[in-house]
């Protein structure tokens, strides 16, 4: 699972959806790798608007990485070469940092999901589906 | 032949063997790329859009999303599916999900949704559990909510019959999705293809 995955997945128990502690999960126990993907800063732009810049702070300083700036930045030239070095310190973390093993716990019912192979597993019981 | 949601739920019918079958059967190929590829003209976005694909199985629907320039978070209740997507490499992120249980994504994730071939599944030969009507509302209930307003979602599926279809459409408008069913080759018996064309809130362009 890519590290941009962290921003958008959240607790599937539905009691959970209304939530504001069900999402970002809390990661633990993660063994992170890197995979090269080609740059498409056009792409890390737009999702850049759509992140939840609290939760990837939170999310990254679980999984060891405190050196993203407080305030999410913000870029109006995805190809303007101002915004280059940034764009692709983000496209590392967003999409070649991927988890390839982990538990995310659920902060509101305590859920754990568990990730092997980069697959998270969101199969819940029957008293929780 | 006996179709396979009547069989078993999806999970135990692509077992290992199934879905290697499926995924190397060069004609099931052809067709899915070519639903994946219509199912792509209906959405008509931009390129370098973040897709959910829903049944996304081995990643054969997946890998048009990445040629065509988008990037993926794929859902499906096959771990032996997922399994074979893994061994292809696919570039999508997939996740191992019931999409009856709701798709767990916050508002606004997705700018778009597909899905090849999947949707039937809710409601048909399922676990005694399960009850069809609440599983399809859960998911189109989460499914409007992971997509970006205005985002649209297209799904083809096969429907099991004229009952199947409406009780679909009717969980799709009461959650508020804008849309109806759009029918390829009607008048072919064999290759009469269904799309859902769904879109979530106002868009900038009407359906
Ligand atoms: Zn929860």
């Amino acid at each position: 699972m890519k590290f941009l995955t962290t921003n958008f997945v959240q607790c599937a128990v539905q009691s959970c959806a209304r939530s504001s502690d069900a999402f970002p999960l809390k990661y633990s126990e993660c063994q992170l790798v890197q995979k090269e993907i080609d740059f498409d800063p056009e792409f890390i732009a737009h999702m850049l608007q759509k992140l939840d810049w609290d939760a990837l702070v939170e999310v990254a300083a679980e999984l060891g990485n405190s050196s993203l700036p407080p305030q999410k930045p913000t870029i109006e030239d995805a190809q303007a070469a101002e915004n280059e070095q940034l764009l692709r310190d983000l496209h590392s973390l967003l999409l070649e940092t991927q988890i390839e093993q982990g538990v995310m716990t659920c902060k509101n019912c305590g859920h754990l999901y568990h990730i092997k192979n980069f697959i998270p597993n969101f199969l819940l019981p029957p008293h929780l589906a | 032949m006996s179709r396979p949601e009547y069989t078993a739920p999806p999970e135990i019918f692509y077992n290992d063997d199934e879905s290697t079958k499926y995924t190397q059967n060069t004609r099931v190929q052809q067709i899915q790329a070519a639903m994946t590829l219509r199912a792509l003209e209906l959405l008509n976005i931009p390129q370098g859009q973040h897709i959910l694909d829903i049944g996304c199985g081995s990643g054969l629907s997946g890998e048009i999303l990445t040629e065509e320039g988008h990037y993926w978070v794929g859902m499906d209740i096959s771990a032996s599916m997922l399994g074979n997507a893994l061994d292809r490499e696919v570039e999508g992120d997939l996740f191992l999900a019931d999409m009856g249980a709701g798709v767990p994504f916050r508002a606004g994730t997705f700018d778009a949704a597909i899905s090849i071939s999947a949707i039937q599944w809710l409601g048909n030969a399922d676990s005694s559990h399960s009850n069809p009507r609440h599983r399809l509302q859960r998911f189109f209930q989460t499914l409007y909510a992971s997509l970006k307003r205005g985002g649209k979602a297209v799904c083809q599926f096969y429907p099991t019959g004229q009952k199947q279809l409406d009780m679909i459409l009717e969980a799709a408008k009461v959650t508020g999705f804008g849309g109806g069913v759009v029918i390829d080759n009607a008048d072919s018996k064999k290759n009469k293809k269904y799309y859902l064309v769904l879109a979530a809130g106002e868009g900038e362009e009407g359906l």
